[in-house]
């Protein structure tokens, strides 16, 4: 059995931590903050390893009650609860791991920051956060957490406040992920209608009876209930993990600290769609179209957000287009209804791409703040750390045979590569050619990073200024040098996993139906299944990888990369000019920011100056105000008739009584 | 049960204070401020009795005062609450003490005034919360209207002539016809008894005259787009803390209104004309939107924003017709009707608080202008995350009172039509645009000019103040539960009253 108040504890602890070091910051003090923060996300993390193994090896049956009630009307309850199943205990580790890696690590990174508790009390909190979403129970609770970890995001991406850039930045990621919680709030009330329950387990015992069921939105045309449902929720996926074509956000949330990125905009939060869709795979099962939208939107974020990767300069911004893609692959394998390939990717992608971007930070450390990749290379001595386990989440990342990534990604590309419904030969195509452009950013960034000749000089002129901001890129005041303990634990703790992890769980979480009733797959849709029969191992699978067109095509694009980044930089400038039309649409991001920009921001405020001016400053204030004016003016001219003297209105009452008999003998004539 | 006349102790003791005070004098400003204060801390606590005597099981009309008052005319003093009435009058008496304690040292000149001013108005607010007597009822909602109108008139700021002349004939305007519909209804019922009258068989004509006339007055109140104009500029020259009654209280009159007239009185007529009302909400929830992303003011903005989540409270109340009679989904009409309550309780926090903050800043730099100000993360941390908060709650961020009434009657719109679902939820992009902008400006960024950069930090005053509106923000956010117990019975009794037609 899984105790209550261990779950309480577990989820709890981390919001006590930020709780103490956001409030009692100047009492505790930068230590004290740290600490506190560090020690309850251990907490988390220790106890979610409890969890797993009782629910795992310990027999511990599924757990599911309210801790209390939230919201009750007549017979409608909601709770605030715990779900714990497989799926569940799983994100519980992946999450409360990185996350106090990534604590381990902020000490390093934000030493020098003046708000280094502030900090430490909002990663706290995002993992408050992020175990409230992950713990739910019902729909509700979900979308609490959902929505508090979009706050801390938006916290965290404008933490250096005082940049017009973060702020803006962090303005936009709350406000593009608010039009997915739009989608998401509306499929959540879609579910009430549908079921009169928010509780997952009841409506998820109910998802069979929407089969047939229909409601008319748009004129006579009866929509499937599930499809409305399914692709309402998917919208708020999209918005929380960065898909086409809500990704926009996605990139300039890097304007955040590098620790963040890695947890939040990388190994978690940005998961949480992927996560929901898993968990919500009863509903998807009852919709082709949805599944088919799922994968069609899925498979072009994957591909085309990979491409735009290449022509990017900022390290940073690199590893954040490769997670739109990577996360475009694990929405791919949802549309496939291989949920638990998605989420196997989900795992060994948190490991590997939080290491890619704290090693990106460690650079950044390096680089006094510099995270133009124009003016690194050849730091590979420098830091060989950093330098080492990067190469490793890199390999993991282009999926080389034996890293975790492998085992995650060549599975979603043959899940696609099975699956059936619509949209299915477009999405493998871009899934197999997407590795060729992960190979080819991944590597570029590696070589322009690490190898090469440097492309920056040490000026000590300078003296000890750590802001950096202010000097011109490449000039730095020390020479790069590897960091401290705290930075390259969490690198090397994070290398483990990354190298390791795929080969002893492809097999159980893939085809030993490892998640039990957490996920829910029809037979007809059921591609790792197909898969489990061609399956005869992990080494075979190992050994098989060398003759799959995804080897291949991934080291095409390792080639191409050593030989142009490595070997011959001329080339790229070369490749540049030959294809400008190509390069310009990659590099101005398909131009979806500037419309976006254009049509939304600008255009919201023209409607609202219109709306404002011309309806209530226009035409209620003039109706309003002009009737005001015509009393006036019409008493002005009836005070006339007010003329004080006596004969005047002794004549006016003869008229009028004279009026009035006339009348009522005429009238009483009739 | 108590023989107390509690309710009527809750309306009149104020309103004695006030005497009090005015005794105090002019010359004495430090006693009035104390003496307000201790009011407003006896009515708070009183009407913590009030609601521990209120048995929440059954629901129903309770603490009933019934006295015969102009025998002639059958009408009578007739006082009672339920739950929704409990949970206005607490919000009322909440308010009411950071009201008095926001405006501290604010208000300078004529300081015994305001302070009576401000206790007369609690005691009206209240009364017209327990009043059970249509005649009664209009006697304090117009009443209401004469504090007010000294409060902007006197400590108001340089247009308030006409802020307060504007806001007083917009408001006897509406009211003229409320109180042609009142005399109506006597006339055919020959009583002014609210229970009588919820019950008394109008025809379907009848019933659209006087939902006309019931909709003038409370609209405006409300205010409902298109006769909202009045109230930013109300709020523009009020004093803070006239613009917190304002915002906090005074908006939920119309919306009480809605409840104790428009739904249970001419149902049929509301279920009639609810189209209406329904496009009318959401109108003030995308349109006013976008007006307020555009407003210059803080103050203005935070005043289009409050007709906006009104907007939610009419959406709410008036979908029940096609939940309950149409669709036979009682459930789902409770949700929006309990959402529609809930979304006036949190309103009033939140759009108290935001004025609150918006008042402590003009304190400091005199202006309302949005571009005068910036960096405040770094001149007032604390203030600045108290900013974000309360701009948080009235984005409707989940574990904020703001989220819990949004999401209830976003969910039973849904069921009633998934179009309306839609137009309401638009608020969670529009209403996050237009408040994180502001905060964007004011919060994050640098200050803009010296004096920006040297505002004084929060005072222990204002930080009371301000924490305990953020103490009720979370609370009712995080744990909503126990405020709607308070209501469920009552919510229930009326959505089944409106079930019933009256033809």
């Amino acid at each position: 059995m899984i105790s209550q108040n261990l779950l309480i504890v577990l989820a709890g602890a981390p919001l006590v931590g930020a709780l103490i070091a956001g409030l009692l910051r100047n009492q505790v003090g930068r230590a004290g903050a740290a600490g506190i923060a560090i020690v309850s996300v251990a907490l988390s993390f220790a106890l979610s390893c409890i969890v797993f193994y009782q629910l795992v090896w310990g027999g511990a049956p599924v757990f599911n009650h309210d801790v209390y009630t939230w919201l009750q009307v007549g017979k409608l309850t909601i709770g605030i609860g715990f779900l714990v199943d497989r799926l569940t205990a799983l994100m519980l580790v992946v999450v409360t791991f990185v996350s106090l890696m990534v604590h381990i690590y902020t000490i390093g990174y934000m030493r020098e920051d003046p708000g280094f508790q502030r900090f430490f009390s909002y990663i706290a909190l995002f993992t408050f956060s992020m175990l409230v979403l992950v713990l739910a129970n019902n729909f509700l609770q979900l979308f609490v957490g959902w929505e508090l970890v979009g706050l801390v995001s938006y916290l965290l991406i404008g933490f250096w406040f005082e940049k017009p850039s973060a702020s803006f930045a962090a303005l936009k990621a709350f406000i593009v992920n608010r039009v997915g919680d739009f989608g998401f709030i509306l499929g959540i009330a879609c579910v009430l209608y549908a079921f009169h329950t928010l509780d997952y387990s009841a409506v998820f015992a109910q998802a069979p009876s929407l089969a047939g069921r229909t409601i008319t939105v748009v004129g006579g045309h009866p929509w499937s209930l599930a499809t409305l449902i399914c692709l309402l929720l998917f919208v708020g996926a999209c918005g929380k993990s960065a898909q086409v074509p809500l990704h926009v956000w996605l990139p300039d949330s890097m304007e955040g600290p590098t620790p963040i990125s890695a947890l939040i905009h990388a190994a978690t939060m940005v998961t949480a769609g992927v996560f929901m869709v898993a968990r919500m795979s009863p509903l998807f099962e009852m919709s082709q179209t949805a599944l088919s939208v799922v994968l069609i939107v899925g498979a072009t974020t994957a591909f085309f957000m990979g491409l735009v990767g290449i022509v990017q300069n900022d390290i940073k911004r690199v590893i954040a287009y490769s997670t739109i893609s990577q996360l475009g692959y694990m929405v791919t394998a949802l549309g496939a209804s291989a949920y638990a390939a998605g989420i196997f990717h989900l795992m060994t992608h948190a490991f590997f791409k939080a290491l890619l971007f704290l090693g990106s930070g460690s650079v950044i450390m390096a680089m006094h703040h510099g995270q133009d990749m124009r003016y690194m290379g050849g730091l590979r001595k420098r830091m060989p750390i950093t330098y080492l386990t990067m190469w490793a989440g890199s390999l993991a990342l282009c999926a080389a045979p034996g890293f975790s990534g492998f085992f995650s990604k060549d599975q979603i590309i043959d899940a696609v590569g099975e699956s059936q419904i619509f949209g299915h030969t477009y999405a493998y195509w871009c899934v197999l050619l997407g590795v060729f452009v992960t190979a080819l950013y991944t590597f570029r960034m590696l070589y322009m990073t690490f190898h090469g000749k440097p492309r920056w000089r040490v000026e000590h002129s300078h003296g000890d200024d750590h802001g950096g901001h202010h000097e011109q890129p490449g000039v730095l005041p020390h020479e790069p040098k590897e960091q401290s303990f705290v930075v390259t634990f969490p690198l090397v703790m994070l290398a483990i996993p990354s190298i390791m992890i795929g080969w002893v769980t492809v097999k159980p979480l893939l085809f030993g139906d490892w998640f039990q009733g957490a996920i829910k797959v029809l037979p007809a849709h059921d591609v790792l299944a197909k898969m489990a029969e061609e399956f005869h191992g992990t080494v075979p699978m190992f050994w098989h990888a060398f003759v799959t067109p995804a080897f291949w095509i991934a080291f095409a694009g390792f080639a191409v990369a050593t030989y142009v980044y490595q070997f011959n930089p001329k080339v790229a400038d070369r490749a540049a000019r030959m294809f400008l039309p190509i390069f310009k649409i990659l590099t101005r991001k398909f131009w979806i920011d500037e419309v976006y920009y254009n049509l939304f921001a600008r255009g919201g405020v023209r409607l609202g100056r219109v709306f404002w001016k011309g309806g209530d400053a226009g035409l209620i204030e003039g109706t309003v105000n002009g009737s005001a004016f015509v009393a006036e003016r019409s008493s002005r001219v009836f005070r006339r008739l007010q003329t004080g003297f006596l004969y005047h209105y002794a004549f006016a009452m003869i008229v009028g009584l004279i009026l009035l008999l006339g009348g009522l003998w005429y009238w009483g004539l009739r | 049960m108590t023989t107390l006349p509690i309710l009527s102790i809750l309306t009149w003791l104020p309103c004695a204070g006030a005497i009090l005070v005015l005794l105090a004098g002019n010359a004495r400003p430090h006693v009035a401020r104390w003496l307000t204060l201790a009011f407003t801390v006896i009515t708070f606590a009183l009407s913590l009795v009030m609601l521990t005597q209120y048995r929440i099981g059954p629901g129903g009309f309770q603490l009933q005062e019934n006295l015969r008052w102009i025998p002639g005319i059958n009408t009578s003093y007739h006082l009672g609450v339920d739950g929704i009435s409990v949970a206005l009058i607490i919000l009322t008496t909440f308010t009411s003490i950071l009201v008095i304690a926001g405006a501290w040292q604010v208000i300078k000149t004529h300081v015994h005034q305001y302070m009576a001013a401000m206790l007369v108005l609690e005691g009206l607010l209240i009364g017209v919360f327990c009043a059970m007597d249509a005649l009664l009822f209009y006697l304090f909602f117009e009443a209401i209207l004469i504090p007010m109108f000294f409060l902007i008139g006197i400590w108001g700021g340089p247009r308030r002539v006409y802020a307060t002349l504007k806001f007083f004939i917009y408001t006897f305007f509406g009211s003229i016809f409320f109180l042609i519909g009142l005399l109506y209804m006597y006339h055919r019922a020959g009583t002014f008894d609210l229970q009588t009258l919820w019950n008394f068989p109008f025809t379907m004509k009848e019933q659209s005259w006087l939902f006309f006339s019931f909709l003038i007055a409370f609209a405006v109140k409300t205010p409902m787009v298109p006769v909202h104009t009045w109230l930013p500029d109300a709020h523009v020259e009020a004093p803070t803390g006239g613009s917190v009654i304002l915002a906090a209280i005074m908006l939920k009159v119309g919306t009480y209104g809605f409840i104790r007239f428009s739904l249970p009185i001419v149902p049929d007529a509301s279920q009639h004309f609810a189209w209406l009302i329904i496009v009318l909400s959401l109108i003030a929830i995308i349109y006013i939107g976008y007006v307020a992303l555009v407003q210059p003011d803080m103050k203005k903005l935070v005043a289009y924003s409050s007709i906006a989540h009104m907007g939610f409270v009419t959406l709410g109340l008036f979908i029940v017709y096609m939940l309950a009679r149409q669709m036979h989904d009682i459930q789902t009409a409770q949700l929006g009707v309990q959402g529609a309550v809930v979304q006036m309780i949190s309103h009033g926090f939140v759009s108290g608080a935001l004025f609150t903050c918006i008042g402590v800043m003009y304190d400091r730099l005199h202006t309302r202008e949005i571009a005068a100000y910036g960096g405040l993360a770094k001149v007032m941390p604390w203030f600045a995350a108290f900013w974000v908060l309360f701009a948080m709650a009235n984005t409707g961020l989940p574990g904020t009172s703001g989220f819990v009434g949004e999401f209830m009657v976003i969910l039973s719109s849904f069921s009633a039509n998934p179009w309306i679902a839609l137009f309401a939820a638009y608020s969670l992009i529009i209403g996050a645009g237009y408040t994180l902008w502001l905060i964007k400006r004011i919060v994050w960024g640098t200050a803009p000019t010296k004096e920006a950069a040297s505002m004084p930090k929060l005072n222990a005053r204002e930080a009371w103040v301000l924490t305990a509106f953020a103490v009720a923000v979370l609370a009712m956010g995080i744990y909503p539960w126990p405020l709607m117990h308070l209501m469920d019975s009552s919510v229930a009794q009326l959505v089944t009253h409106v079930m019933t037609s009256k033809i």
